[in-house]
């Protein structure tokens, strides 16, 4: 089999970029995911809050999901479904395989990786104690309760303040659960503002912050958890401890993107964002290959996944009409000055013509910081803000007058004054 | 007097004082744009909330379809309307948009399936 482009993934980021691909001109493109239908994790998130941005509606996931499954139907894009990739070689022949035909190698002149991201296990916490069954993580629990259709526990207690894990905390307790109490190990929540609010305060559940779980009891199942507040350097306080009885904890600790195929690829990595490194138009350091969506790095919002996703379709559109283009690039790095955690992307080509947005975290919270841009030394743009934090996605755009005028020994950095 | 809250009409989340007395509210600050003003003014008087939940379908290829009420509810009847929403039954197939709970307890608004099934 032979097409232009592949899009591995088709969660919102994959049927993003595969019609931004064909409006922009690219013939063969097929769509290869994994499960059984389009829509990727946003089909068991069927809380409301989607598209805001986008859509200027707020809307469901499943329904966010679907609108764009619909217009990826209305086009000659293929979709194979129930279909793994696993395997990308040095000229970019995908492998895959499914039940029906067995192993695949589709031969791709370009490939955009949108396999999304995963859940953090509990074996990436330490945690003392018993292995009881009624420790899960938020998103299983949140397929059990929505896909499904059957509820994981009765008392619940929940650890880390992910937007995932208050979502479910106001799922269960709607659904006659009593969540006890939201644990989080760092000083600030990880979730937004306004889930705290919608999910948290409006049912009167705590969030503990700097606390965390240190030991699970019971024996097939899980009869309690020791909670305790942690100093700065995260350590357990002695004497501290307290007994919370439950029957299900859930985690929330973080979301890891799923890179095992672009690792194998040969594709660095940032050690940050646990993505691709990538330029403006999403292209990774391999020839032809591009990554978008929670894969590059996690997003808060599909709004967000979904502006990202088109640029990856663009960029991909763009090599497969001239892969030359690419060779001639001039990458300039961005780097990341104080209070920032990361950017994307992490070098720009400057010999882009259009201006150029970076994305980034910042470390902790700031009330009135400012966010500063500087190309070469010269601040670009100078922003104040209420407030920043690790939480939320921020960005700042470089106009391409300034990129006109960058060389190759030009620095970009972004960084934060509080 | 003075009230404080964070709006939640989109995921900004900004910080809102209002100013109020027994005639009303004199002055709403902090919101980014004109949605906080609307926020802050029912978040005073009638609280409302989205409500998201499954209902159990009959003869389906899945067990639950998602559901959301097609306008903000009442704060104070999300349980009650849970309870409605718990005993309801929908016979498949259902598509997104499907009125599944007419007017649900009286509030003039329905809840809606948000995903298709067969
Ligand atoms: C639980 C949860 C709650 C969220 N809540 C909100 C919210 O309230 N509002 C909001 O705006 N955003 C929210 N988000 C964020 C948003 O849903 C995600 O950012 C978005 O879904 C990411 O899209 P994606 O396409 O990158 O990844 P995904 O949706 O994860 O899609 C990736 C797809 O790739 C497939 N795949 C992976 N590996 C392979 C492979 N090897 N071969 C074939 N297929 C593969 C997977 O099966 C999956 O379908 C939430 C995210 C999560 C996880
Ligand atoms: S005031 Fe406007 S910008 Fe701020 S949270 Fe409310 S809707 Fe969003």
């Amino acid at each position: 089999m032979k097409y232009d482009l592949v899009v591995i993934g088709g969660g919102p980021a994959g049927m993003a970029a595969a019609l931004k691909a064909k409006e922009e001109g690219v013939e063969k493109i097929v769509i290869l995911e994994r499960d059984v239908r389009l829509g990727g994790i946003l089909n068991q998130c069927i809380h409301t809050g989607f598209g805001l941005h986008y859509f200027k509606e707020e809307l469901s996931g499943p329904e966010y999901a679907q609108r764009f499954a619909k217009q990826v139907a209305e086009t000659d894009i293929d979709v194979m479904l129930d279909t793994m990739v696993i395997d990308i070689d040095d000229d970019n022949n995908v492998t895959a395989m499914n039940n029906r035909d067995g192993l695949i190698k589709i031969e791709a002149t370009a490939i955009i990786l949108a396999m999304g991201c995963r859940e953090r296990p509990r074996g990436a916490l330490f945690m003392a104690g018993t292995r009881p069954s009624g420790v899960m993580t938020a998103g299983t629990a949140q397929k059990y309760v929505n896909m499904d259709g059957y509820m994981p526990g009765k008392k619940i207690v929940i650890l880390g303040s992910g937007d995932i894990g208050l979502i479910m905390a106001r799922r269960m307790t709607l659904e006659g659960a009593e969540v006890k109490m939201v644990c989080e190990i760092m000083p600030y929540s990880g979730g937004l503002t306004r889930n705290i609010v919608q999910c948290l305060n409006d049912f009167n559940i705590p969030l503990y912050l700097s606390t965390t779980v240190i030991a699970t009891h019971g024996r097939e199942r899980l009869e309690g958890v020791t909670i305790a507040k942690v100093d700065e350097r995260l350590n357990p306080i002695p004497g501290t401890e307290e007994y919370v009885e439950c029957d299900t904890l859930m985690l929330s600790v973080g979301l890891i993107p799923e890179n095992e195929l672009t690792k194998d690829a040969g594709i660095s990595i940032d050690r940050i964002t646990r993505g691709a490194v990538v330029d403006e138009l999403r292209a990774t350091e391999k020839k032809g290959v591009f990554a978008c969506g929670n894969v590059l790095q996690v997003h808060d919002l599909v709004d967000f996944v979904t502006l990202e996703s088109y640029l990856a379709g663009k960029g991909a559109a763009k090599y497969i009409k001239n892969p030359a283009a690419f060779d001639d690039a001039v990458y300039v790095k961005t780097t990341t000055g104080n209070g920032v955690g990361y950017i994307v992307p992490q070098r720009v080509n400057i010999k882009t013509d259009e201006d150029v947005k970076l994305y980034f975290r910042v470390r902790q919270v700031y009330k009135n910081a400012r966010v500063i841009l500087e190309v070469d030394g010269e601040t670009v743009s100078n922003k104040k803000k209420i407030k920043l934090a690790p939480g939320e996605m921020e960005d700042v755009t470089i106009p391409k007058e300034i990129i006109e005028k960058m060389t190759d020994k030009s620095e970009i950095s972004v960084r934060v004054e509080a | 007097m003075t009230k404080q809250m964070y709006c939640v009409a989109c995921p900004l989340g900004c910080f809102i004082t209002v100013e109020y007395d027994d005639t009303g509210i004199l002055n709403v600050t902090g919101n980014t744009c004109k949605r906080g003003i609307d926020y802050a003014r029912t978040e005073m008087t009638n609280p409302t909330r989205s409500l998201t939940s499954t209902i159990r379908v009959i003869g389906g290829k899945r067990a639950v379809i998602p559901c959301k009420s097609h306008e903000p509810l009442p704060k104070n009847m999300m349980f009650d309307c849970m309870k409605e929403i718990n005993k309801a039954r929908v016979k498949a197939p259902a598509k997104i948009g499907d009125v599944l709970i007419p007017d649900i307890l009286g509030t003039g608004i329905d809840i809606v399936a948000t995903d298709n099934c067969d």
